[in-house]
C-alpha cells in the first residue's frame, strides 16, 4: 500500500498511558466489517473514546483539546492480540505518523511498518519521561529523527537512539513496500519451487 | 553438523533469499483467507493489475461474522453479508477454493485445515488471522498475518519475515483430575505474561505435551499468540501421523511413506539452542480461570484474585483499571462468582472433543435456572459428528441448544454479542475489554469449567463435580 515518505517529523504528541493497549480497543471488531480501506480513523479507539450514547467521553486523550499532534505515545506492550492489520490503518488515518511505546507486539510492529507508521521502541525509563514531560506540559514537542534512528524530547533536549532493521528504514523513507519488491523475484521463487 | 532446532529445520528449508541486514523472503507452503482480512488484499491485487501466483496453495472459508442461527437464510446484517459475497466473488475470480456457509467444507479457519489434512508436519502456514498459531501443533511453522502481507502471499506466495527467537517451554509430568490443555495453556501465560512470548516462536515439550491428543494440542498451539509469540509448535510423533493418515489431502500411497519418513526427521537436535527455556510441572496446574482483561491474567479456579500490592506506576493503574471493568476486588475468590453466560466454541476450544467433554459432564444434568448456554461448533464437521454421536440430544435433555459453526462469540463481529455488564464463561482465548461485545465481562476457561459453571450459574471447580 502506497504511503508518504518518511523524514524527521516533529509534532506534539498524545499520551495513552495504558499497558497491554490490544488491537481490540484500537479498533473493535464491529468495525472490521468494510471491504475498502478508508475511514477507520473515525474508529480509532471507539470504545474508549465514546460513550454508550455516541458521545465523546471528555477525559480521554484524543478528545482532550490540549493534545494534539502526529505522535502517539502509549504503554508497553501496544498493540497486543489480534493480527488485524485495520489498527494500524486506523492511528495512521485518524492523522498519527509514528506510535511510541517501551515494547511492542510483534505483529502490530510489522502492520505498522507496512503501513507508513513507525513504531519507535524507547526504553521504559525515557518512556516515563515522556509521559512526565507531556504531563507537565502538553505543548512539548518530540523529534523522530529516521535517518539517525533518534528521538528527541525538544523540552529538555534529551533523545534515545531507537532500533529499525535497515530494509524496513528504507522502506519507510522511500515510501516503497515488500509486494514491490517480490513481485520482482518472481522468477527467484520459481526457481525455489523446483 | 550444527544441532538444529524444529523450528530451524522447517524455517531454513523455506529461506527462498536472505535480504541484507532485513528479514529473509520466505516461502508459503498453505495459506487459508477469510472474509474480514483479505478483501483488501484482494484491492490491491487489482490496483497493480495482478493476478494470484499459486492459487491452489490457499483455501478460503467465511467464519468471522457469520450468523450461528438460520444459516441457510441470506445473512441479515448488510455489511457482513457483502463481505462474505466479496469473499466468493474473489476467489472465484481468482481460482481459489472457497468452502461456502453451509457446504461440508465451511468452518473456523483454523479448524478446517487440520481437519481436511490441508495442515501437515514441516509446512510453512500463515493466515491473516493471529491464531492461527494452532497449526503449530502438527509441528509446522504455523502464524497470523497482516492484511499487506496477505497480498504478498497472493501475490507471490512468499512474505518477508525477519527470523524470530526460540523458547522452548516443557512441561513434565501427568496432568490431575479436571485439568485441560487449555489450562496448561492460561497457566504458562499467568506465568511468563502476554508479553513474555514476544519477538519468539515457541517448541513446547515434556511428557505432559507427548500425551496429549493432536486437539488438545492444536488448543495450546492456538493460544501461543497470548503469550505474545508468533507461533508455537510440537515435534510430529505417532498422534500426529495417525490424525492425518486417510485424511481428504493427506499424501496417499508412496508418497505417503515418503511424507511419514520426513516428518519423523522433525524434531529437535539434542544440543540445540533455544532462546529462552521454562520448564514447568503438570502436577501445579490446576483448571485455571482468568479474572481480568488480558489472558495473562489467570488463575487456579480455587485461587483468589491477586492483591497486585507489588505493581507500581502503570502496571499498577493497568492492573485496577482491568479489576475495575470486571466489577472485582483484589483478594475477592472466584468461585461462586455469579455467571450469566457460557460460550462453548470458537478455535481454541470448537473441535469435538471439546464438546465431548462439555456433554459427558453435563449429562443427566440441567442448565442453571438463569443462564444463557451458547454451543458453537467450529466447523459443519464438528456439528455432524456432534449430532452423529447423539451429543446434541444430551444438550437439548439439559436445557441447551446447539448452534451452527463460525467463530460466534469469541469475537462478536455478527449477532452473538454478551451484553453489556454480563459475565460470560468462555472457552475462546480473549478476555479484552468489549471483545464479546461493548463492555461485555469474560472470564476464559476450559470446556470442563465452563460446562460446571453451566450447570450451576456460578464459577465452580470442575472436580467437584466429576
Ligand atoms: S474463533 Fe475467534 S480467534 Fe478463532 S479465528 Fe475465529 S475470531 Fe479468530
Amino acid at each position: 500500500m502506497a504511503y508518504d515518505k518518511f523524514v524527521t517529523l516533529t509534532s506534539r504528541a498524545v499520551p495513552l498511558p495504558v499497558e497491554n493497549v490490544d488491537t481490540d480497543q484500537i479498533i473493535p471488531a464491529r468495525f472490521l466489517k468494510a471491504v475498502e480501506r478508508k475511514g477507520f480513523g473515525d474508529n480509532l479507539f471507539r470504545d474508549w473514546r465514546y460513550d454508550k450514547a455516541n458521545q465523546p467521553i471528555a477525559d480521554f486523550p484524543l478528545n482532550d483539546s490540549k493534545y494534539s499532534g502526529k505522535i502517539l505515545v502509549g504503554g508497553k506492550n501496544f498493540g497486543s492480540g489480534s493480527s488485524r492489520e485495520h489498527a494500524a490503518w486506523a492511528i495512521y488515518d485518524y492523522g498519527f505518523r509514528v506510535v511510541v511505546s517501551s515494547f511492542f507486539a510483534d505483529i502490530f510492529k510489522g502492520n505498522s511498518l507496512n503501513n507508513g507508521l513507525l513504531p519507535v521502541i524507547v526504553s521504559p525509563a525515557f518512556l516515563e519521561k515522556i509521559f512526565a514531560a507531556i504531563e507537565a506540559d502538553p505543548t512539548t514537542e518530540l523529534e523522530v529523527d529516521l535517518e539517525n534512528q533518534k528521538i528527541t524530547l525538544l523540552t529538555t533536549g534529551e533523545s534515545e537512539e531507537f532500533e529499525i532493521n535497515a530494509y524496513k528504514k528504507h522502506c519507510l523513507q522511500n515510501g516503497l513496500d515488500d509486494i514491490d519488491y517480490l513481485v520482482n523475484m518472481k522468477e527467484e521463487i520459481e526457481a525455489f519451487e523446483r | 553438523m550444527e544441532a538444529k532446532t524444529l523450528f530451524d529445520k522447517i524455517w531454513d528449508a523455506h529461506v527462498v533469499k536472505k535480504v541484507e541486514a532485513g528479514p529473509s523472503v520466505l516461502y508459503i507452503d498453505r495459506h487459508f483467507i477469510h472474509e474480514v482480512t483479505s478483501p483488501v488484499a484482494f484491492l490491491g491485487l487489482k490496483n497493480r493489475g495482478l493476478k494470484v501466483f499459486r492459487p491452489d496453495q490457499t483455501t478460503a472459508t467465511p467464519d468471522h461474522n457469520v450468523p450461528t442461527i438460520d444459516q441457510e437464510l441470506s445473512i441479515k446484517d448488510e455489511l457482513s453479508r457483502h463481505q462474505v459475497e466479496m469473499l466468493k466473488k474473489n476467489c472465484d475470480e481468482h481460482g481459489i477454493t472457497y468452502h461456502g456457509l453451509g457446504s461440508e467444507g465451511h468452518g473456523v479457519v483454523h479448524i478446517i485445515g487440520p481437519e481436511m489434512g490441508l495442515t501437515q508436519p514441516g509446512m510453512t502456514i500463515v493466515c491473516g488471522d493471529s491464531h492461527t498459531s494452532t497449526h503449530g501443533a502438527f509441528g509446522a511453522i504455523a502464524f497470523g498475518i497482516g492484511t499487506s502481507e496477505v497480498e504478498m502471499v497472493l501475490a507471490s506466495q512468499c512474505i518477508m519475515q525477519p527470523k524470530p527467537k526460540k523458547m522452548r517451554i516443557t512441561v513434565d509430568g501427568e496432568l490431575g483430575k479436571g485439568v485441560t490443555s487449555k489450562d496448561i495453556a492460561l497457566y504458562i501465560i499467568s506465568k511468563i505474561s502476554t508479553s513474555g512470548g514476544t519477538g519468539h516462536f515457541i517448541e513446547y515439550a515434556g511428557s505432559a505435551i507427548t500425551s496429549l491428543s493432536m486437539e488438545a494440542r492444536m488448543t495450546l498451539c492456538n493460544l501461543s499468540i497470548e503469550s505474545g509469540a508468533r507461533g508455537g509448535m510440537i515435534a510430529p510423533d505417532d498422534t500426529t501421523i495417525n490424525y492425518i493418515k486417510g485424511r481428504q489431502f493427506a499424501p496417499k500411497g508412496a508418497d505417503w511413506d515418503k511424507a511419514v519418513e520426513y516428518w519423523k526427521s522433525l524434531k529437535s537436535d539434542e544440543g540445540a539452542q533455544f532462546d529462552t527455556e521454562y520448564h514447568f510441572d503438570a502436577a501445579d496446574i490446576e483448571p485455571m480461570i482468568t479474572y481480568g482483561t488480558n489472558p495473562g491474567m489467570g488463575i487456579g479456579v480455587t485461587a483468589t484474585i491477586p492483591l497486585g500490592e507489588e505493581l507500581q506506576g502503570t502496571d499498577r493503574t493497568t492492573f485496577l483499571k482491568s479489576l475495575k471493568y470486571m466489577d472485582y476486588n483484589p483478594g475477592e475468590p472466584m468461585k461462586g462468582k455469579k455467571v450469566d453466560y457460557v460460550f462453548l466454541g470458537s478455535c481454541t476450544n470448537g473441535r469435538i472433543e471439546d464438546f465431548r467433554a462439555f456433554a459427558q459432564f453435563v449429562k443427566g444434568k440441567k442448565k442453571a435456572d438463569d443462564i444463557h448456554v451458547w454451543l458453537v461448533p467450529g466447523s459443519k464437521a464438528v456439528e455432524k459428528q456432534i449430532i452423529a454421536e447423539g451429543l446434541d440430544q444430551i444438550f437439548e435433555e439439559a436445557g441447551m441448544a446447539l448452534r451452527q459453526p463460525g467463530c460466534s462469540a469469541c469475537l462478536a463481529m455478527n449477532d452473538d454479542k454478551i451484553p453489556e455488564g454480563k459475565y460470560a464463561v468462555s472457552t475462546s482465548n480473549r478476555n479484552f475489554e468489549g471483545r464479546q461485545g461493548p463492555g461485555a465481562r469474560t472470564l476464559l476457561a476450559s470446556p470442563l469449567t465452563a460446562a460446571a459453571v453451566a450447570v450451576t450459574g456460578v464459577i465452580t471447580d470442575p472436580r467437584e463435580l466429576m
